[in-house]
């Protein structure tokens, strides 16, 4: 599947879009549980590849990398499993540089595109270092997703929003993920840049944990990513029906206020 | 040559060579983080290159490191250790300066320039504490707040440190993700300026992270060789045979080393070889790392076959560090300088060692290259060379922890 494309359309009919996050092998039931936030309402899936020193997560998602790296989770595994879903939407995943770098670009973009990985996220791999996986994804027909953050100047803006693919990653804080009390000014602001900026799917992710920020943040993009909400409720046990439940009320809140 | 000069403060040697691009030391280095920061790694990059480059910041820089650090530093003949080893030895006296390491040089540069960028907070990471102390010394002396971020096991076994630091008025963060140590420490560090570079200046204690701080603590420790180069040429009527350091990011190596580039002398780095190369327990990711991403830069770490990061190893807190700065595994790539290792047991060899023949209690960090010193004069080391070791910092902060280990009754 392409992951621009089915965003662009979902886009085109008015649908605000939702990209829950889940980190791959977090517990026994998260390919089930990828599943069943794919039918209750997601327009593609973000898989955080568990890394050992995740420096733009916050505590749920530390959390959640290093009890999936005790349950024996490998970036390459996590990737092969992915194989087996049987889904309607795009699956893109984010993952830190290092286990990309040691694999090798090229392997490691086919092993995304056998898997049937459609996109990737490499948040400490800016723009101007890029060039190598660049090569890599585009010829495995993985499309890279770059993140603009509130910091970034106008003319980064525009060459962020020129190189990435599939969509544009507006961070909605200053910060690391996590969840917060409400929406920042930034992400508002961030949203507003972006879509000036470009005609790519503007999604807006950090800090948005609930269905009244979704809706509220997603007003000044395409849509928004929901990461820290989501992954605690997994490190609290949520089975995949109740994570489903969860991501049913982010796509309520999305398609008609709260 | 870094003398005092009229002005009471220490001349400073003309600015070495900047890396190539964006941070690159050969096939090392670069700017690997969170779009976030890219903007202020940008506008302290431009900050340092002006600042680095005007006769007035580096008269400002001079001054201090005379009158407030104490350089220079005394370059040591010790003639009892160089009887014993058959060489001649030459200790680079960096425990002598104020707060007792290396740090200083490079802490008091970057509060200058935290200054001259209108930051009123730093953030620090620190592994042994010499770093955090330093940082929360330039910040009291500044009237910047000062947070250092700390291994929650190294709070443990630095807790003198710990104390100094709140003394000097900073507020202690033990971190307790990961391994506890300075790996972890850096990680909370650069999430905790993700969410504050607007008001915070990050003063990184070595020679690692992302572009442009390995260039920036090189050559704000340069200090440390360039004297030491004019030093040994006085004393010895040329250049030393070799010039040893220890080794963790690596900035009192890297400092050392920048002095004696251009120079003949033999280039030796010295790692932690913790319980021993071949046990795993080590900080020795020259000798057994492979080229990754950690921290902003491309260097050599120590991994599993997945590409996670390991847990490092070593008696001293600050050589625990599963990475080194990318200069360094530039050098080592193409050669200019050779890392070898010293266990846990040799380094408390080398820490009594030195108390006992020259009355120089060295700190657990330089005392690995003591330790290798001991054990490799004669051999590596020819009989009748010359050596320049940087003694980093001193023992004190370490007493209590190698109270525990050696027992002195019994000699």
């Amino acid at each position: 599947m392409n992951l621009e494309s089915h965003l662009r359309a979902q886009r085109d009919r008015e649908r605000r879009l939702l990209v829950p996050y889940i980190t791959g092998g977090i517990n026994d039931d998260w390919l089930a549980t990828i599943e069943e936030v794919a039918a209750r309402g997601a327009d593609a899936i973000e898989i955080g590849i568990p890394f050992s020193d995740p420096i733009m997560d916050g505590p749920v998602i530390q959390a959640a990398s290093q009890q999936a790296l005790l349950r024996g989770a490998t970036p390459y595994g996590v990737v092969a499993e992915l194989a087996a879903l049987d889904i309607d939407v795009p699956l893109v995943v984010m993952t830190y540089y290092n286990p990309v770098h040691h694999f090798g670009h090229v392997r490691f973009a086919e092993a995304l595109a056998s898997a049937g990985v459609d996109g990737a996220i490499v948040p400490d791999l800016p723009v101007d270092e890029i060039d190598e996986w660049a090569d890599a994804a585009t010829n495995a027909g993985i499309e890279t997703v770059l993140l603009a953050a509130p910091t970034t100047t106008d003319e980064r803006l525009a060459t962020i929003c020129e190189r990435s693919h599939g969509f544009v990653y507006g961070i909605a804080l200053l910060g690391v993920t996590g969840e917060r009390e409400s929406v920042s000014s930034e992400a508002l602001q961030m949203g507003t840049r972006l879509k000036n900026a470009t005609d790519k799917p503007v999604l807006l992710g950090l800090g948005i944990s609930n269905p009244k920020q979704a809706r509220e943040a997603s007003g000044a993009a395409d849509g928004v990513i929901v990461g820290s909400a989501l992954v605690r409720r997994l490190l609290e046990g949520a089975s995949p029906r109740e994570a489903g439940d969860f991501v049913a009320t982010l796509r309520a809140g999305l398609d008609e206020g709260v | 040559m870094a003398a005092p000069h009229r002005g009471g403060g220490v001349r400073l040697d003309p600015p070495g060579p900047a890396p190539e691009g964006l941070g690159r030391f050969g096939e090392f280095g670069g700017r690997f983080v969170p779009e976030t920061l890219v903007a202020a790694l940008e506008q302290l990059e431009a900050e340092f290159r002006k600042a680095w480059y005007s006769e007035d910041f580096r008269a400002e820089l001079g001054g201090l490191l005379a009158s407030y650090a104490g350089r220079p530093t005394p370059l040591t003949e010790c003639h009892n250790l160089s009887e014993l080893f058959g060489i001649r030895v030459l200790l680079k006296r960096e425990d002598l300066t104020h707060t007792g390491s290396h740090k200083i040089n490079n802490v008091l540069g970057q509060a200058l320039l935290a200054k001259r960028m209108g930051k009123q907070k730093v953030i620090a990471e620190t592994g042994a504490g010499q770093h955090g102390v330093a940082t929360a010394t330039a910040a009291a002396l500044f009237g910047l707040e000062c947070k250092v971020f700390m291994g929650a096991v190294d709070v443990e076994r630095q807790a003198l440190n710990v104390w100094r630091m709140r003394l000097l008025g900073a507020e202690v963060v033990p971190v307790t993700s990961g391994s506890g140590t300075l790996k972890d420490a850096i990680n909370d560090a650069m999430r905790d300026w993700v969410a504050s570079v607007e008001d915070t200046y990050y003063c990184i204690g070595s020679v690692v992270g992302p572009h442009p701080y390995p260039w920036i603590v090189r050559e704000f420790q340069r200090v440390v060789g360039d004297e030491a180069r004019e030093q040994a040429r006085a004393v010895l009527g040329g250049d030393p045979d070799f010039v040893v350091a220890c080794v963790g990011g690596g900035s009192n190596a890297m400092g050392t080393f920048a002095g004696f580039l251009n120079t003949k002398s033999r280039l030796i780095g010295v790692e932690a070889a913790g319980l021993g190369l071949e046990s795993g327990q080590h900080g020795a990711s020259l000798s057994r790392g492979v080229p990754g991403i950690l921290h902003g830069a491309r260097s050599q770490y120590l991994q599993d076959e997945e590409g996670q990061i390991l847990e490092a190893h070593s008696i001293s807190a600050g050589l625990d560090y599963p990475g080194v700065g990318p200069e360094h595994a530039s050098l080592s790539a193409d050669g200019r300088a050779e890392y070898v290792s010293a266990t846990d047991e040799e380094a408390l060899a080398g820490f009594k060692l030195l108390s006992i023949t020259e009355g120089i209690v060295p700190a657990l960090e330089p005392a690995h290259a003591v330790g290798w010193l001991a054990r490799d004069a004669g051999k590596m080391i020819p009989k009748g060379s010359s050596v320049v070791l940087t003694m980093s910092g001193r023992g004190d902060k370490d007493a209590q922890q190698v109270s525990e280990l050696l027992d002195l009754s019994k000699d």
